[in-house]
C-alpha cells in the first residue's frame, strides 16, 4: 500500500470502501481499467464492514454472518490489480473529474476518466432536547468502538429510537457481554399500519428472517419500550437522566451513556460539492442524488453506487457497485464489458436485494417530533444554534438554509451540515409552508472535510510555483 | 398585469439593494428585481473587506463617501452588518514595494487625500505582530475595516422593503425594453414600468448594457476565498502583502479568511463556479510563509463568488451615455462592496437630483464608448 497515488491520471477512481466501492473496483480492476480506490478508514470495509480485515473481536458469531460476508470482497480487491490507498481523505471533487485528496500531511489532485463515488451513509440528525450533552452519542459512533476496538458500554446504558441498525447495535452489544438498560422505541405505530401493503415484500427479503430473530434476541435479554413519543436527555454538563413518554406513561430513569439511533440518510457532501443534482425523497426524508440505472449522475462522468444513491443496504450496495463499475467499463474498454456479468444479471440481483425496503422506509420512517425540534433545542451544534434562534430569522426574510447562514451561521462550521441540514431544511419548510425540495439544502463547497493549511500548502507544484513562494 | 413604479433597479446585490434603499429613502418606489436572491453571488460571498486602502485614484472620491455611510451603517438599517473598524494594512515585503508605497502616499498627499498613511518596520510590526521581520513597513488606512457580506446585503435588502421597496426575488427581469417613455421589464407573468432603470445586475449586467446598445469590455470572474477552524486571536487589521495575491483577515470568532484575488472558472449560466485548488495552495503556502500561527490551522471551507470585471478595473457608475431614465451601476471589479452604500446614495442623488456632489465623472460609462445622444434612437 503506498502512501501517495502512484501517477496523476487513472481511468477510474472509486471513492470509499465500503461494499459498494469494493464491489466498483474489483470489476473496473479485473476488466483492465487503471483503478485507485481511495478511503479515509485504516483498512477496507466501510461501516458495515469496519475493522474486518483488523477487528480484535474474534468469534465470528458476534458480529454476524453479514459482517464476515465483506472478507471475500476485501479478497477479490486486494488481488485485482486495483491501487488502494488508506486513511486518503477526499475532500475536493469537481465536474472536470478533478479529485483533491489529502494523504499522509500531503495533498494531491488526481485526474479521473470515471469516478464512482461509494461514500455510503451517515446517522440521521436526531435532535432532542439534551442531545448535545456529553454521553449521549450516536448508535454509529457506539459500533464503531465496538469493530474497531471491540469496546462496549459496561455502565447505565440506553438506547432510543429506531431502524434496523438500532436492533443489529443491540445484538452485537449484547454478545459481547455490554450492557444495556433500556431501549426506547420510537417507531410510530401508525408506522406498522401504513407499512402492511409492503409486509409482502419484505417477507421475501433476505433481511426478513435475519431481522425478526434478532429482535427476539434482544428482547429476551434487554426491556424494551415500545411507542415513544416523546424523549429527552438530562444533566448537569453530563448525562445523568434520560425522560421518555409512551402513551400516558412518562418516565425518567438515570443513564450514562444514551445512544440515539433513527436510521441513517446518504452521504451527500462530496456529490452536492461536485455539482450534482439532487432532489428531496419523501419516503426516505432526505436528499438523494439523481442517478440513472447505472447509477449516473448529472455530472457527466460521476456515478454513485451504494446508499450514497439512496438507502438500500449492504447486498445492494455490492450490486450497485457493479453495475456503476460495468458502465465505466462500457464506455472506457467496450471489448472488456463482455467479459463481465451481463447488466441484465446485475439489475435482478440488485432489485432482489432492494425488495422489502419499502417496508423499512415505512415502518421506522421517524417520527415528525423527532425530526423537527422546538423550542430551545439545538439544532446547528457548530454554531449553538436552537429551533426558535432559526424561526426567528425566518420571521424576518430567511427564506433558506443558505440565506439563513446569513443570519446564524448555521451550517458553517466544521461539520458542514451534516448534523443539522436536514433538521435545517425541514425546520424552514415547515416554518415557511412549503415542501423541502422548494427549500433547498446549503450550497455545499469543498473541502468537504477540513485539511490543515500545511496539506494544502504541500501540494506537489510546479517549479514556477515553488519559485514564487520562495522568500528573497 | 404592468405596475407602474418609479424606478426599476435590476441586481440584488449589496449595490442594487443600497440604491433601492436610497430610492426609498428620498421618497421614491422602486422595484427591486433579483433573479436568485439578495446576495447570492459575489456581494453575498465576498470577503466583506470595507476598504479605502490602495484603491485607484479615480474611486477615491466614492470610497470616502462610502467609509462615512458604513461608519454610520447602523442606524441606516438597523443591523450593524458586523462592520469592525480594525484598520487595513498593506504590507511591502522588500525595499522596493516599501519605495513603491511612498510614492504612493505622497501621490495621494498631493492630491489632498489623507487616509493613506506610511508606517515604517516597528509600528507595522506594532499593528501586525505576526508579520515576518523581513518586511520594511507598509500603508495603513486607519478607518478601513470589514464586515459580514452576506448579513450587509440582506440587512439593506429588508431595509429597503420596510421603506416601501417591492423586491421581487427567484425570477429574472426579462424582455428590457423602452416603450411610451418607459422603462419595461418582465418578471415572470407581471411586468413593471418606471422612468427610470437602474442596472445593477453584477455579472449579468454586461448583458444587458450590450442588449441596451452600450457594451462595456467587461468579463466574468470569481474570485476565491477560503475560511479557517478557529485558531487564537492573532491579529486585528486586514492584511495585503503589496506585492503577491495574498489578503486576509480573523474575524472575533477566530476563524480567518484568506483571500488575495486568485480566480475561480466562474459559470454564470450554471450559477456555478469551478475551484482552481493548485492557486488556492499556493495562497496556502504563501500564509505557511509568512504567519507560522496559520501552520495547524484546518481550511474548513473554499468558495467564490461571481461577478463582473472591466477592462480598466474600474466600475461603471452613472447614467447612460445613450438613453434617458438608464442608469448603470456595474463592473466594481473585485472591489465593491466598500462602495455599495456610497453608490447606491450617490445612484439615487442622480436620479433624483440629477446630480451628485461625489466626485465620480470617471467613472461614466462614456469612456468605454462615444455615442452622440443627439442621434439616440429611442425605439430599440
Amino acid at each position: 500500500m503506498r502512501a501517495t497515488p502512484k501517477r496523476d491520471n487513472y481511468d477510474i477512481v472509486v471513492i470509499g470502501a465500503g461494499p459498494a466501492g469494493l464491489a466498483a473496483t474489483v470489476f473496473a480492476a479485473e476488466a483492465g481499467l487503471s483503478a485507485l480506490l481511495l478511503d479515509e478508514n485504516p483498512g477496507p470495509g466501510g461501516q458495515v464492514w469496519r475493522a474486518i480485515s483488523s477487528t480484535p473481536v474474534a468469534e465470528r458469531e458476534q458480529l454476524g454472518a453479514d459482517y464476515w460476508a465483506g472478507a471475500d470482497l476485501v479478497q477479490a480487491v486486494r488481488s485485482s490489480g486495483a491501487e488502494i490507498i488508506h486513511r486518503a481523505t477526499v475532500w475536493s471533487l469537481d465536474r472536470n473529474l478533478e479529485v483533491g485528496v489529502s494523504v499522509g500531511g500531503a495533498s494531491a489532485f488526481i485526474n479521473a476518466r470515471r469516478v464512482v463515488l461509494a461514500t455510503g451513509a451517515l446517522e440521521r440528525p436526531f435532535p432532542i432536547p439534551g442531545w448535545t450533552l456529553p454521553g449521549v452519542m450516536t448508535a454509529g459512533a457506539a459500533q464503531t468502538m465496538l469493530k474497531s476496538s471491540g469496546l462496549v458500554p459496561d455502565g447505565r446504558t440506553v438506547i432510543a429510537g429506531q431502524g434496523p441498525l438500532l436492533w443489529l447495535l443491540a445484538a452485537q452489544i449484547l454478545r459481547l457481554g455490554g450492557r444495556i438498560d433500556r431501549i426506547l422505541d420510537t417507531t410510530e405505530r401508525r408506522n406498522h399500519i401504513a407499512a402492511l401493503p409492503h409486509a409482502f415484500a419484505f417477507m421475501t427479503s433476505p433481511y426478513f428472517a435475519k431481522g425478526l430473530a434478532m429482535m427476539r434476541e434482544v428482547r429476551a435479554k434487554v426491556r424494551v419500550v415500545t411507542g415513544v413519543n416523546e424523549l429527552s436527555a438530562e444533566g448537569d454538563g453530563q448525562l445523568a437522566t434520560v425522560t421518555y413518554a409512551a402513551g400516558d406513561r412518562r418516565e425518567t430513569i438515570p443513564a450514562g451513556l444514551l445512544l440515539l439511533h433513527q436510521g441513517v440518510v446518504p452521504n451527500v457532501n462530496l456529490a452536492m460539492a461536485a455539482g450534482v443534482e439532487h432532489r428531496w425523497d419523501d419516503r426516505q426524508l432526505c436528499w438523494s442524488p439523481v442517478v440513472d440505472d447505472k447509477g449516473n449522475t448529472s455530472v457527466e462522468g460521476i456515478a454513485i453506487a451504494g446508499d450514497g444513491a439512496g438507502i438500500a443496504g449492504m447486498e445492494a450496495a455490492v450490486f450497485r457497485g457493479r453495475i456503476a463499475a460495468r458502465a465505466a467499463v462500457q464506455a472506457l474498454a467496450p471489448e472488456e464489458a463482455a467479459k463481465l456479468a451481463p447488466m441484465a444479471m446485475l439489475r435482478t440481483n440488485l432489485a432482489r436485494a432492494e425488495r422489502g425496503r419499502a417496508f423499512l422506509d415505512t415502518l421506522f420512517r421517524p417520527a415528525r417530533q423527532f425530526r423537527i425540534p422546538k423550542g430551545d433545542t439545538i439544532v446547528c451544534r457548530c454554531e449553538e444554534v436552537t429551533a426558535n434562534d432559526i424561526l426567528d430569522a425566518v420571521a424576518i426574510g430567511a427564506t433558506g438554509p443558505n440565506q439563513l447562514k446569513a443570519y446564524r451561521r448555521t451550517g458553517m462550521g466544521p461539520c458542514q451540515g451534516r448534523l443539522c441540514g436536514l433538521t435545517v431544511t425541514e425546520l424552514m419548510a415547515e416554518a415557511r409552508g412549503k415542501s423541502p425540495q422548494e427549500i433547498g439544502y446549503y450550497r455545499l463547497r469543498a473541502p468537504v472535510k477540513p485539511i490543515t493549511l500545511s496539506e494544502l500548502a504541500a501540494v506537489a507544484k510546479t517549479e514556477a510555483d515553488v519559485n514564487a513562494v520562495v522568500r528573497g | 398585469m404592468t405596475r407602474l413604479v418609479d424606478a426599476i433597479v435590476v441586481g440584488g446585490g449589496i449595490h442594487g439593494c443600497s440604491t433601492a434603499l436610497h430610492l426609498s429613502l428620498a421618497g421614491m418606489k422602486p422595484v427591486l428585481i433579483e433573479k436568485d436572491y439578495a446576495g447570492r453571488h459575489a456581494s453575498g460571498v465576498n470577503a466583506g473587506g470595507v476598504r479605502q486602502l490602495a484603491r485607484h485614484v479615480a474611486e477615491i472620491p466614492l470610497s470616502i463617501r462610502s467609509m462615512g455611510i458604513w461608519e454610520g451603517i447602523g442606524e441606516l438599517v438597523d443591523d450593524s452588518c458586523g462592520f469592525e473598524s480594525h484598520g487595513q494594512v498593506l504590507v511591502a515585503e522588500n525595499d522596493a514595494e516599501f519605495d513603491a508605497c511612498r510614492a504612493r502616499v505622497a501621490e495621494l498627499n498631493a492630491l489632498g487625500f489623507t487616509h493613506e498613511e506610511l508606517i515604517d518596520g516597528p509600528e507595522l510590526r506594532r499593528l501586525v505582530p505576526a508579520v515576518a521581520e523581513t518586511c520594511p513597513g507598509g500603508v495603513v488606512s486607519r478607518r478601513d475595516g470589514a464586515a459580514e457580506p452576506a448579513r450587509t446585503t440582506t440587512a439593506f435588502r429588508r431595509k429597503a422593503a420596510a421603506q416601501g421597496a417591492t423586491v421581487c426575488e427567484g425570477v429574472a427581469a426579462s424582455n428590457i425594453r423602452r416603450e411610451d417613455g418607459l422603462w419595461r421589464v418582465d418578471v415572470g407573468a407581471d411586468s413593471y414600468a418606471a422612468p427610470v432603470l437602474v442596472n445593477a445586475a453584477g455579472a449579468w449586467a454586461g448583458r444587458i448594457a450590450a442588449a441596451l446598445g452600450e457594451p462595456v469590455p467587461v468579463e466574468t470572474v470569481a474570485p476565491m476565498l477560503m475560511i479557517t477552524s478557529r485558531v487564537p486571536h492573532f491579529i486585528d487589521p486586514v492584511v495585503i502583502l503589496r506585492g503577491r495575491k495574498l489578503s486576509f483577515k480573523q474575524f472575533a470568532n477566530g476563524t480567518v479568511l484568506i483571500g488575495g484575488g486568485h480566480l475561480a472558472a466562474a459559470d454564470q449560466d450554471r450559477n456555478e463556479t469551478v475551484l482552481d485548488w493548485r492557486s488556492l495552495a499556493v495562497s496556502a503556502g504563501t500564509v505557511f510563509d509568512l504567519f507560522p500561527v496559520m501552520r495547524s490551522a484546518s481550511i474548513v471551507r473554499a468558495w467564490a463568488g461571481i461577478e463582473a470585471r472591466t477592462l480598466d478595473d474600474l466600475p461603471v457608475l452613472g447614467p447612460s451615455a445613450r438613453h434617458a431614465g438608464l442608469y448603470h451601476q456595474f463592473g466594481f471589479s473585485l472591489h465593491g462592496f466598500q462602495l455599495g452604500p456610497g453608490a447606491g446614495a450617490v445612484m439615487a442623488e442622480l436620479i433624483v437630483n440629477g446630480g451628485t456632489q461625489t466626485r465620480i465623472g470617471e467613472l461614466g460609462i462614456d469612456r468605454f464608448c462615444s455615442f452622440n445622444p443627439a442621434n439616440e434612437d429611442e425605439t430599440l
